[in-house]
């Protein structure tokens, strides 16, 4: 009888499960992972990695398509879409079995099955009801199987899933989801995209590039809501000047489908309503947490708007019960799920950690241009009583922007005039989703503008602009 | 190009001072040695040289301005040839320096704004503080602007942030508990009442690292033990002690201490009205001493010498678990008996903790007596408000020269700490000699 008792079991494996199970392991915690459909969760298998690997086709398309700006030559470019979902598949792959070799290595358990936490202290796994999404990576080999597991603390990782507008259902053939969009059968040539949140503006701009006309609908007054408006309003700009088109303030009321094309009724806040036809519609209007058949609710473990309600250390209102991620709240990011995990586990173990602190957590869109921001935006400083210092520079200003040919973008900086504290970082353009890791370092430092002023920024590179916005911010700009 | 003035370091320690007085105008012509400008420190009035010639373009920090930081830019020299437009013209270095590059030349301005910006408190440069022991105090930047703009000593906070680091949460909660709060930068570094415990030690966990788990117990502290080492690590902190010591020879008092023994009355179970003790004998020779020496019976504070018109004596009384130390009031004043009894009264209320803190609290000296220890002699630990304490030792019989000769005599050595702010070290040895007096010729005590 192989032993069943562990000290921690992690329901789900996706960036924050994989993540905290390999902290809890290096902790020396006895540890094991329950997973029903593909390590790695929706991140790598269906996320965010397999539409970086989609976008980076469309990015080398874009730039085969303007060879001649370059000097260069490329005539007669065209593509193969079942190539291009193929590469992205086999990314997804590489990076599901690499999860498999982390467990192993690091001595994890994978308990292969649907987990419920039938009481305190134990997890029952029995066969996953979900239909799983195709095609599906090979099951790992060596897991363990159905059965009752025992541990001391159980940890929540059940994720999000995409959230559905009744009414306007996804079937998987003309009305998508995340899933449907990343193995297109072919190229539609018109698709309206509802939700301008990262996953639906990725998917707009991935479509966009690979040649489809493309209708994005949001419901709030700008695109990407989270984001910076400046910011936000300077993509929408660019995304329009390549050929997508945007209704904000507006929302579908109706989707009809018929003959191989979905119309949609779209009312926007000025009272007037408009019907638009596509071949396909992508719904992704954001995602719901998991929480679901997990046993839950029989143990009065407490939710909070659809997920489960945590303190800064993942523990639920039940003793030896924590939840991470998405299913644990907003913002729904893979590196917030993970730093969530590994607090989670660091606090079980004892360790001296600090709760989890959400306002420095930093987010990326990779439409093109590609969108980072970090900490508040300009207006929620505001609301938030700040006195502000606003830096910005444009990437025209910059030179190695300019050499790449990538003269569109913006980075603005904003400063607590009081205290001199970076209170938040927002990007526009080529390769930002790279740079605002150095603002994240600044911020959790604790950085001043003054330190960021006698910090050294090499040359020639895009992080120059990081340094010019701070500059900026207090007067003292140079090459603008 | 224009040439930058800025607030010089008059000594070492100079941190900022304030520009008393502009000897110069703008417009007005100097030459290398003129005195431009007086700087008032807390020390001295110093004059300001200008070391190159020129004519003064802008006085940037007007006369009379407190708080000047050092460095900071104060004026600006123009070249000859160079009009005022020099000083809005580009150039580039910043105008304010950080310390470490004070001795350097003067910097270029860059433009007229910057001037403006490097006489601004907020974006001057914050130095990295520096521990006690002159290592470095691992604090954020936007830790340690808080804790300028709060007027918080970053050496008396600790930090929560990776290895010890003071980050923005700990200066956070210390203004939220109101502690940790710097002495004014004009003041001396006293300020006892409202400087709480400075330095911080080793952690806890640095000192238990240095043991075997299991070969010691933890004790929590008590309310007591937590006053008596912040009030004297405070007072050590805070108070320039000085020590000065003298040996008093005990017969004559040892004597009269017997005949009055002998003379109490008795009531009707046969116990005495009174039974005095050395130390009894020992307060009221110090009272009297501080009222024949006044200006050492005193207290400081910054602003005031406080001169007590009475000698209220703390006596440290040792109990389990501590100390405390109840006052006899108006000592100078009162019958041996009376000091006698009151002490008798106040020992056994201590050793119950039942004492008022109208009791303990005050007084303007304070004697600590450990002769009944056998101990020959020692330094106290003076308590603040009070300006002196009075350590006594055993009386023993020592071999002393008298006429010359070789005698045998019983000797006392008493010691006596002084806060050298308020009692100098004459002054302290003149209230010793008071009190010697009082000791060797007791009768003196009783008229």
């Amino acid at each position: 009888m192989a032993d069943t008792n562990y000290d921690v079991i992690i329901i789900g494996s996706g960036p924050g499960g994989y993540v905290t199970a390999i902290r809890a392991s290096q902790l020396g915690l006895k540890t094991a992972i329950v997973e029903r459909e593909h390590l790695g969760g929706i991140c790598l298998n269906w996320g965010c990695i397999p539409t970086k690997a989609l976008l980076r086709s469309a990015e080398i398309y874009h730039y085969m398509q303007h060879a001649r700006d370059y000097g260069l030559s490329a005539d007669n470019v065209s593509f193969d879409p079942a190539a291009v979902v193929k590469r992205s598949r086999g990314v997804s792959g590489q990076l599901n079995g690499g999860v498999g070799f982390l467990m192993k290595k690091n001595k994890v358990d994978v308990i292969w099955g649907e987990g419920k936490i039938t009481k305190t202290g134990e997890v029952t796994v029995s066969k996953s009801s979900k239909k799983a999404m195709e095609p599906q990576h090979p099951a790992p080999k060596g897991v363990k199987g159905e059965g009752v597991y025992k541990a001391k603390h159980i940890i929540v990782a059940t994720g999000a899933r995409p959230r559905v507008i009744p009414g306007i259902e996804p079937d998987g053939k003309d009305i998508w989801t995340y899933f449907e969009a990343m193995v297109p059968p072919a190229m539609p040539k018109s698709l309206i995209v509802m939700g301008s949140g990262a996953i639906g503006i990725e998917f707009a701009s991935f479509y966009k590039t690979m040649g489809a006309d493309v209708t994005v609908i949001e419901m709030m007054p700008t695109i990407m809501p989270v984001e910076d408006p400046e910011i936000s309003g300077l993509a929408k700009k660019q995304m329009e000047k390549q050929g997508l088109k945007f209704l904000t303030d507006a929302k579908v009321s109706k989707v009809v489908k018929g003959s191989g094309k979905v119309t949609a009724t779209v009312e926007t806040k000025d009272g007037k309503s408009q019907e638009i036809s596509a071949e396909k519609l992508i719904s992704a209007v954001g995602v719901v947490g998991n929480i679901e058949n997990l046993g839950l609710e029989a143990l009065g473990v407490k939710t909070d708007r659809g997920c489960v309600a945590i303190d800064g250390y993942g523990r639920t209102s039940v003793p030896g019960i924590y939840a991470i991620g998405d299913v644990a709240g907003p913002p729904m990011l893979a590196h917030k799920a993970e730093h969530e995990g590994v607090i989670c586990v660091e606090k079980i173990a004892g360790k001296d950690v600090h709760a989890m602190d959400k306002s420095m957590i930093p987010g990326c869109t990779y439409c093109n241009p590609q969108v980072a921001s970090v900490g508040l935006t300009e207006p929620r400083a505001k609301e938030a009583g700040y006195k502000v210092k606003v830096g910005r520079f444009p990437f025209m200003g910059n030179g190695k922007a300019i050499a790449l040919g990538e003269p569109e973008g913006l980075i603005k900086t904003i400063f607590d005039e009081k205290t001199g504290q970076l209170l938040g970082a927002h990007m526009v353009g080529a390769e930002v989703t790279e740079l605002i890791q150095g603002f994240v370092v600044a911020m959790n430092l604790e950085t001043t503008e003054e330190d960021l002023m006698h910090t050294v920024f090499p040359h020639p590179t895009l992080s120059e602009m990081m340094k010019e916005s701070v500059l900026d911010a207090y007067g003292r700009v140079l090459n603008i | 190009m224009p040439i930058n003035i800025t607030m010089p370091a008059l000594s070492p320690t100079m941190e900022e001072g304030n520009l008393a007085k502009w000897l110069v105008k703008e417009g007005d012509t100097v030459s290398a040695g003129d005195v431009i400008a007086e700087i008032e420190t807390d020390k001295a009035t110093m004059e300001v040289e200008a070391v190159d010639e020129g004519t003064v373009g802008k006085i940037v920090v007007p006369a009379g301005t407190a708080g000047v930081k050092v460095n900071e830019l104060i004026a600006v020299l123009l070249e000859e040839g160079e009009d005022a437009s020099a000083i809005d013209a580009g150039g580039g270095a910043t105008a304010a320096k950080p310390e470490a590059e004070a001795d350097k030349a003067p910097a270029v301005p860059e433009s007229s704004t910057a001037i403006e910006v490097a006489a601004k408190a907020a974006t001057d440069p914050v130095p990295a503080p520096k521990a006690a022991d002159g290592g470095r105090i691992f604090s954020s930047p936007l830790a340690r602007r808080l804790a300028q703009q709060n007027g918080l000593d970053l050496k008396a906070l600790s930090g929560t942030g990776p290895h010890g680091r003071i980050v923005k949460r700990d200066i956070e909660a210390a203004l939220a508990a109101g502690t940790g709060k710097a002495a004014p930068a004009a003041a001396a570094p006293a300020v006892a009442a409202a400087a709480p415990a400075t330095a911080t030690g080793p952690s806890a966990d640095q000192v238990l690292k240095l043991f075997e788990e299991g070969s010691y117990e933890l004790v929590p502290h008590d309310g007591m033990r937590k006053t008596i080492a912040k009030r004297l690590q405070e007072s050590k902190q805070t108070i320039p002690h000085f020590y000065v010591s003298v040996d008093c020879e005990l017969d004559a008092l040892l004597a009269l201490r017997a005949q009055l023994n002998g003379a109490a009355a008795t009531d009707k179970d046969g116990k005495p009205a009174y039974k005095l003790s050395v130390n009894d004998m020992t307060i009221k020779a110090l009272a009297l001493a501080l009222r024949d020496v006044p200006d050492a019976n005193v207290s400081w504070t910054d602003d005031n010498m406080v001169k007590h018109k009475h000698a209220d004596v703390g006596v440290a009384v040792s109990i389990p678990g501590g100390l405390i130390t109840p006052i006899i009031r108006r000592a100078e004043e009162k019958p041996l008996s009376v000091i006698s009894n009151e002490m008798k009264d106040y020992g056994k209320r201590a050793k119950e903790r039942k004492l008022k803190p109208e009791e303990y609290q005050g007084g303007t000296t304070a004697v600590s007596n450990m002769g009944m220890m056998g101990v020959k002699d020692f330094s106290a630990v003076v308590n603040p408000p009070h300006a002196t304490i009075l350590a006594v030792g055993a009386g023993e019989k020592r071999p002393v020269v008298k006429d010359d000769a070789l005698a045998i005599a019983t000797v006392m050595t008493v010691t006596l700490s002084t806060d050298h702010r308020c009692v100098d070290g004459a002054l302290g040895a003149e209230l010793l000699a008071a009190f010697k007096g009082y000791i060797e010729n007791p009768m003196s005590m009783l008229v």
